[in-house]
């Protein structure tokens, strides 16, 4: 117990002492979580449209004028023709193009519809797909606005038969992206830093000799990595405590559930990142190899944790990784406790899986040290 | 006069693979000597003492340093000795003070003996001026003269000092000596390897390893008079040149 102290009193002196690593460890990753929480948005904004049309008539006024009160679009100058208006989406001026045909109003009233054309760059698949959505709801809602008042002008009375959804959206009812983002982003920053710093921490010391030094000495393997790890896993906690503050005060994201539930989570989760970061300094010479191997496992894991594409679309091989993704229980896990106040007994399932994990990164890791060769 | 003897080496190999950098080197260390281990760069001098020191796992053969055994006691041989390498292997981050902290507490000292250890070695040293300075700041010299009372805070038997003076200056190295030589005459056996004939001089007695195996054993004396020579770099010379 005595040498695992005087170890953790090393490595907080020598992490305290680097000027260099310091702002690295504490500015970095919060900058990161200030920066990503308000860049990473799925929510698709002042689309360009432009339209082109050949009706001129009152209907096509009101239609355009539909999609200039929407806060989504900001509708430009429309073409005089169709080939003009291809030519700029060519060139990237326009993103939506909507082409009103002649007849569009007298076909509306006559036979109580008309066709619009709607011209999408897709380039980006996804936001395409949003862009299509918001035009529909806008189009739709124009639409039933003009059979109402077509069947007005006829002195009908009786409204037609209208379905519509209303949808519902439970545990972030604004759909407020960051919302959803900020705890996933938290937990990919202190992942990535935690992993960073055991990975090459260990590493740092083999290159310079020291770790040589420390191997000639009776210190036990467990006494060693237990000292070595401890100071990291505090500063993932401190770390993690900050980004909490944060993301309630900065970015007013709600935390329903118990946070005690979020501190017993990441400090097992925190054990199996930093067991992983031993387990590549063990199998690496030098810090360079390291960093690498790190970046491997990391980006891997922040594209299929669910962060950024949902699990439930991915195929089914891809699914069957995200099970060995730490980062996927940790995202699930807070994305519960914080949005959904979910308990105990909800997160029981991710707790157990999380803590073989780190009993088997952490005994992988003790048993791949070497003190001899 | 029988003396007793505190490395005992016998039939030791050393292979990697294919390449047996060591071959069954046989030989004694007694208690108190200063035991010059020699030999060309690549002879395999440093693997050699790997094994000694219990941090490479010998191929074959037997070793016991202090009295244990190398394969089943490595971690009593670890307690009983002490090492310096050649690559200088204190924290150059950490001040000289925290480097022998950190060093006596991982060899289990008490708070108060790491206190006294530190008035010491700075006293002896006459290091009080820079106690508080990062070790990376200060010259090569100092840093070695460092590490080897940092090899002996824990009082070891045996110390293993793997060419210490590589790189310092003739006046550091002459220092370095008188220091090598207050120890042994404390009784702590010095096993050195260095590419210094004159060092050679200093020594009780030396081996001169060529190729993995162990050559010539003897002191310094004896050996110019084997090989006819007068200095210890005739005896190196003439040894190399026979076996190419």
């Amino acid at each position: 117990m005595r040498t695992i102290l005087f170890i953790i009193q090393k490595e907080f002196k020598q992490i305290m002492r680097n000027k260099g690593m310091l702002p690295i460890i504490f500015v970095l990753p919060l900058l990161q979580l200030l920066i990503l929480s308000n860049a990473a948005t799925f929510e698709v904004k002042n689309i360009q449209l432009s339209y082109v049309d050949y009706d001129k008539s009152t209907s096509s006024k009101e239609l355009v004028d539909k999609f200039r009160a929407s806060s989504y679009f900001a509708v430009l100058e429309s073409f005089p023709s169709k080939k003009l208006a291809d030519e700029a989406m060519e060139k990237g001026k326009v993103e939506v193009v909507l082409e009103i045909p002649l007849h569009f109003e007298k076909n509306l009233i006559k036979d109580k519809k008309a066709d619009l054309a709607v011209y999408i760059n897709a380039i980006d698949g996804a936001k395409a797909g949003v862009e299509n959505v918001y035009v529909n709801q806008i189009v739709g809602q124009f639409n039933q606005n003009i059979m109402l008042k077509a069947f007005q002008q006829q002195g009908q009375m009786a409204r037609p038969m209208q379905v519509t959804t209303i949808p519902s959206f439970w545990y972030n009812n604004t759909l407020n992206y960051k919302t959803y983002m900020v705890p996933g982003i938290l937990v990919l920053l202190i992942t990535m830093l935690t992993l960073f710093l055991s990975g090459m921490n260990i590493v740092r010391e083999k290159e310079m000799g020291t770790l040589e030094q420390i191997n000639v000495t009776p210190i036990k393997k467990h006494q060693f990595i237990i000292g070595k790890l401890f100071p990291f896993w505090v500063l993932g906690m401190v770390i993690m405590t900050i980004g909490l503050l944060i993301s309630k005060f900065v970015f007013a994201v709600p935390l329903i559930g118990n946070i005690g539930l979020i501190y017993l989570f990441s400090s097992v989760y925190l054990l199996v990142i930093l067991g992983m970061g031993l387990l590549i300094s063990n199998y690496t010479d030098t810090q360079q190899q390291a960093m690498f191997i790190a970046w491997f496992f990391v980006v891997i894991f922040i594209l299929m944790s669910g962060l950024f594409t949902p699990i439930e679309s991915m195929p089914k091989w891809a699914q069957n990784i995200t099970l060995f993704n730490p980062i996927r229980y940790f995202v699930e896990v807070i994305r519960m406790v914080m949005l959904k106040g979910s308990g105990f007994k909800d997160i029981y399932f991710q707790l157990i899986i999380i803590s073989l994990y780190a009993v088997l990164m952490n005994g992988l890791a003790v048993l791949s040290y070497k003190k001899t060769n | 006069m029988e003396r007793e003897k505190i490395i005992e080496v016998k039939d030791l190999t050393k292979s990697f693979g294919d390449f047996t950098a060591v071959k069954s080197i046989t030989f004694d260390v007694y208690k108190g000597e200063i035991f010059g281990f020699l030999g060309a760069n690549g002879a395999g001098k440093t693997t050699a003492m790997k094994m000694l020191i219990g941090i490479s796992t010998p191929t074959s053969g037997s070793a016991t340093v202090g009295g244990f055994n190398v394969f089943t006691q490595a971690d009593l041989v670890k307690r009983n000795i002490g090492y310096m390498s050649q690559k200088f292997s204190m924290y150059d981050d950490l001040t000289i003070k925290e480097n022998i902290t950190f060093f006596g507490g991982i060899y289990g000292l008490s708070r108060k003996q790491i206190k006294e250890k530190i008035k010491q070695v700075l006293v002896e040293l006459d290091l009080e001026q820079v106690a508080n300075n990062l070790v990376g700041s200060l010259p090569l010299g100092w840093k070695q003269k460092l590490a080897f009372s940092v090899a002996l805070l824990h009082e070891p038997k045996i110390v293993f000092l793997d060419e210490p003076t590589g790189g310092v200056d003739p006046i550091t190295r002459r220092q370095f000596w008188e220091l090598i030589y207050a120890e042994a005459n404390k009784g702590t056996t010095i096993f050195v390897t260095t590419h210094y004939m004159d060092e050679a001089e200093y020594c009780n007695r030396v081996s001169i390893m060529v190729d993995g195996t162990i050559e010539a054993l003897d002191t310094p004396k004896n050996l110019k008079e084997q090989f006819n020579v007068d200095s210890m770099n005739a005896v190196f010379l003439k040894l190399a040149r026979n076996i190419e």
